[in-house]
C-alpha cells in the first residue's frame, strides 16, 4: 500500500492548502480568573506539509487545533488558509477529534457519509463513503452503530468521516492514541501513504515522539501552558521511514530533552 | 435437578434416565399448564355447580368457555413441541394462567354464588360478560368517540409542543418569550381550564381537544426543550467542521439526539391526557368512555362500570404500547432501553 503510494506521487499535485499562523494568543476564562492557553504562536506551514505539535498535556494543543478548524477565534492574533482569514469552521479543513464522538443514532456508515450528506453531494459520492470505509477497514461494519464498537474501531470511524472530504488541511487530535499498538502502526503507514497520495496538508497533535518522527516533516514542540513553540524540528527523512532510523532516534533524544525526559534517557 | 438424580442415582444405582426423574422432568416443565387447565376447569366448575343468586344470563356460556380455555391450556401442554411459537407463547404465560383461573373462580364464588361481596358493587364475571354482549353497540360507539378526540388531541398537543421545545432549545428569542409563559401556564392542570374551556370554545368538543392538546404539550415542550438543550457541543463541532448549515444542525443533529427525552415527553404527555380526557368526557362531551362510566354510575348499573373500566385500561395500555414500539423502532441505536 504504502510502496504503491509512493509511485503515485509523481501523477498527483500537491492538493494542501498553506496555513499560516500569526501570533496567535488565547485565555479561557475559568471563573473570572484568566487562564492564559496559547502565548504568541506563530507557525507557517506549507501547502502539503506534514506537521506534528508535541506538547505537555493541558498547554493548549487541542486548544490550536480548535482555532485552526475555526471552532473559536483567537484572543489575538490571525490565522490564514491560502492567504484567506480563517473566521468559521469549512469543510477543507475537517478536524478528527481527541475523543470520536461518533453520533450514536447514525449507522457507521451514515456516521462517515456525514461530512458529503452536511455539503448535499452524498447521492453523487456515495462510493467515496464504501472507500473510507474499506481505507479503516471496517466495511463489514457500515450497519453498526456507534455504541457496538470497540475504542479503536470508533477512532477509526472517526478517521474516515474525516478523510471522505478530501479535506485541504486534515486536522488529527491524537486520532490514533486509543488503537492498539498493531493497529496503529498499520494505521500510520495508511496515514503516510495517504497524505502522500491526495497531499493534503496535515496537522497532527501527538504524544508520541516515534510517533511524530515516523510520520511527519516537521515536529514542534510546545512548552509548558500558556504553550509557545518551543523547536521547530525539520525531519528530513524519506518514506517508509524506519523506527530503529539512528538519525530518528537522535532526534527523539533531542525532543523527549525538550519536553524535560532527559532523566530517562 | 443435580440434587435429585444424584440421590436417586446413589439409592438405586440406575442411570440418570431412570422413570422417576423423566416424569419429575416433565411434570416441572409443563406442571404450570397442567395447573393452568385445572384453574379453569375450576372456573367453568364454579360458574355451573351452584345455582346463581341473581338473575344473569350468561353463567352457563362462560362455564362452557372457561372448559375450552382448560382444554386448550392442556392441549397445548400437551402438544407444545408441535406448536411452535404459539406453544411457546402459551409456555410462558401459563403460571399467569392459572393465576387468572384461581382469581376467576374465587370471584365467582364470592359474588354469583354465595354473594360474600354486597351484590350490586360486586357483580360477578358474567354479569361483565353480559354487559359486552348486550350492551355493545353503545360501548362501542363511546370506545370510537374517546379514541377520535384521545387521538386528535393528543397529536395536536404532542406536535405542537415538539415544535415549541425546538424552537426553545434552538433559538435564544423564542426561549425569551415562550419560557416565562411555559412557567405560568404549564403547571396548571389541565383540568383546571375546563369550566372556562367549556364555554369559551364553540363546541365541547372543540374545548375537549385543546385540554387535551394542552395536557400533552407540556411535558413534550419541556422534555424536548431539554433533549435539545443538553445535546453536546462536541457532535456540533463535528457538524459545523463538516460543512453543516444551521438547518442540519437542527434537523440533523439536535433532534436525533433529543429524541430519547422527546418520547419521555411523549409518554409523560400520554398519561396526563388520559386523565383529562375522562374528566372532559365526564363534565363536558356527552360521548365516550368516560361519559359511559358516568351514565353507568346513574343508572347504578356498576357491571357496566367495570366493562367500561377494563376496556379504558386495555387502551391506555394498547396506547402506551404502541408509543413504545414507535420508540424502540426509532431509537434502535439505544442500547438497554425500558421494555414496556
Ligand atoms: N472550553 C474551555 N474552557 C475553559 N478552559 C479550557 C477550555 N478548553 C480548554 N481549556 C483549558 O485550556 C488548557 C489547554 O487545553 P487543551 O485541551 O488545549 O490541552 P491539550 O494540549 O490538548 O492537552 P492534552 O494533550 O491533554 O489533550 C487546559 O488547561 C484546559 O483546562
Ligand atoms: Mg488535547
Amino acid at each position: 500500500m504504502v510502496t504503491a503510494a509512493l509511485a503515485e506521487i509523481a501523477t498527483h499535485p500537491a492538493a494542501g492548502a498553506a496555513l499560516d499562523i500569526e501570533q496567535v494568543s488565547h485565555a479561557f476564562d475559568i471563573d473570572g480568573t484568566e487562564l492564559p492557553v496559547l502565548s504568541d504562536v506563530s507557525i507557517s506551514v506549507e501547502p502539503g506539509e506534514f506537521v506534528a505539535l508535541l506538547g505537555p498535556s493541558g498547554c493548549g494543543k487541542s486548544t490550536l487545533l480548535r482555532l485552526v478548524a475555526g471552532l473559536d477565534k483567537p484572543r489575538a492574533g490571525r490565522l490564514r488558509e491560502d492567504e484567506s482569514r480563517i473566521r468559521s469552521p469549512h469543510p477543507s479543513r475537517v478536524v478528527v477529534f481527541q475523543d470520536p464522538t461518533l453520533f450514536p443514532w447514525r449507522s457507521v456508515w451514515d456516521n462517515v457519509a456525514l461530512g458529503l450528506e452536511a455539503q448535499g453531494i452524498l447521492k453523487s459520492q456515495r462510493h467515496r463513503v464504501d472507500a473510507a470505509l474499506d481505507l479503516v477497514g471496517l466495511s463489514s461494519f457500515r450497519k453498526a452503530y456507534p455504541h457496538q464498537l470497540s475504542g479503536g474501531m470508533a477512532q477509526r470511524v472517526a478517521l474516515a468521516r474525516a478523510l471522505v472530504n478530501d479535506p485541504k488541511i486534515l486536522i488529527l487530535d491524537e486520532p490514533l492514541g486509543k488503537l492498539d499498538s498493531l493497529t496503529r502502526i498499520t494505521m500510520q503507514a495508511e496515514l503516510v501513504s495517504l497524505w502522500q497520495r491526495k497531499g493534503f496538508t496535515t496537522l497532527l497533535v501527538t504524544h508520541d515522539a516515534e510517533e511524530a518522527l515516523v510520520l511527519a516533516n516537521r515536529v514542534i514542540v510546545f512548552s509548558d501552558r500558556p504553550a509557545r513553540v518551543k523547536a521547530d524540528i525539520r525531519v528530513d527523512r524519506p518514506y517508509p521511514r524506519h523506527r530503529g532510523d539512528p538519525y530518528l532516534a537522535d532526534l527523539r533524544r533531542q525532543i523527549l530533552g525538550l519536553l524535560g525526559l532527559d532523566a530517562t534517557w | 435437578m443435580s440434587t435429585y438424580s444424584l440421590s436417586d442415582g446413589l439409592a438405586s444405582g440406575a442411570p440418570r434416565t431412570s422413570r422417576v426423574p423423566l416424569l419429575a422432568t416433565w411434570l416441572r416443565e409443563s406442571g404450570a399448564g397442567v395447573l393452568a387447565s385445572v384453574a379453569w376447569i375450576a372456573f367453568g366448575l364454579s360458574c355451573l355447580w351452584w345455582a346463581d343468586v341473581g338473575d344473569w344470563s350468561r353463567t352457563h356460556s362462560l362455564g362452557i368457555a372457561a372448559f375450552v380455555i382448560a382444554a386448550i391450556a392442556l392441549f397445548g401442554t400437551v402438544g407444545v413441541d408441535y406448536l411452535g411459537a404459539a406453544g411457546q407463547a402459551l409456555h410462558k404465560r401459563a403460571p399467569w394462567l392459572v393465576a387468572l383461573g384461581a382469581f376467576l373462580t374465587v370471584w365467582e364464588v364470592a359474588t354469583a354464588k354465595f354473594a360474600w361481596l354486597p351484590l350490586p358493587f360486586f357483580p360477578p364475571p358474567q354479569a361483565i360478560i353480559e354487559v359486552y354482549t348486550d350492551d355493545l353497540p353503545k360501548l362501542l360507539d363511546s370506545v370510537f368517540a374517546s379514541v377520535k378526540l384521545q387521538l386528535g388531541g393528543y397529536l395536536i398537543g404532542a406536535t405542537v409542543g415538539f415544535l415549541t421545545g425546538v424552537s426553545i432549545g434552538w433559538s435564544r428569542a423564542v426561549g425569551y418569550w415562550v419560557h416565562p409563559v411555559l412557567r405560568f401556564i404549564g403547571p396548571l392542570p389541565a383540568t383546571a381550564w375546563l369550566p372556562i374551556a367549556f364555554f369559551t370554545f364553540p363546541s365541547s368538543w372543540s374545548a375537549s381537544t385543546f385540554l387535551i392538546a394542552l395536557a400533552t404539550g407540556f411535558p413534550v415542550t419541556v422534555l424536548t426543550w431539554s433533549g435539545v438543550a443538553s445535546v453536546s457541543n462536541a457532535y456540533y463541532d463535528v457538524a459545523r467542521t463538516l460543512g453543516a448549515r444551521p438547518s442540519f444542525l437542527v434537523l440533523k443533529v439536535a433532534i436525533p439526539a433529543a429524541l430519547p427525552h422527546v418520547f419521555v415527553g411523549l409518554f409523560m404527555g400520554l398519561g396526563s391526557s388520559f386523565a383529562v380526557l375522562v374528566v372532559a368526557e365526564m363534565i363536558g362531551v356527552k360521548a365516550g368512555l368516560g361519559w359511559y362510566l358516568q351514565w353507568a354510575q346513574g343508572w347504578a348499573a356498576y357491571a357496566n362500570m367495570y366493562a367500561a373500566l377494563i376496556v379504558m385500561s386495555l387502551l391506555c395500555s394498547g396506547a402506551i404500547t404502541l408509543l413504545f414500539s414507535i420508540r424502540d423502532r426509532l431509537l434502535v441505536w439505544q442500547k438497554g432501553t425500558v421494555k414496556w
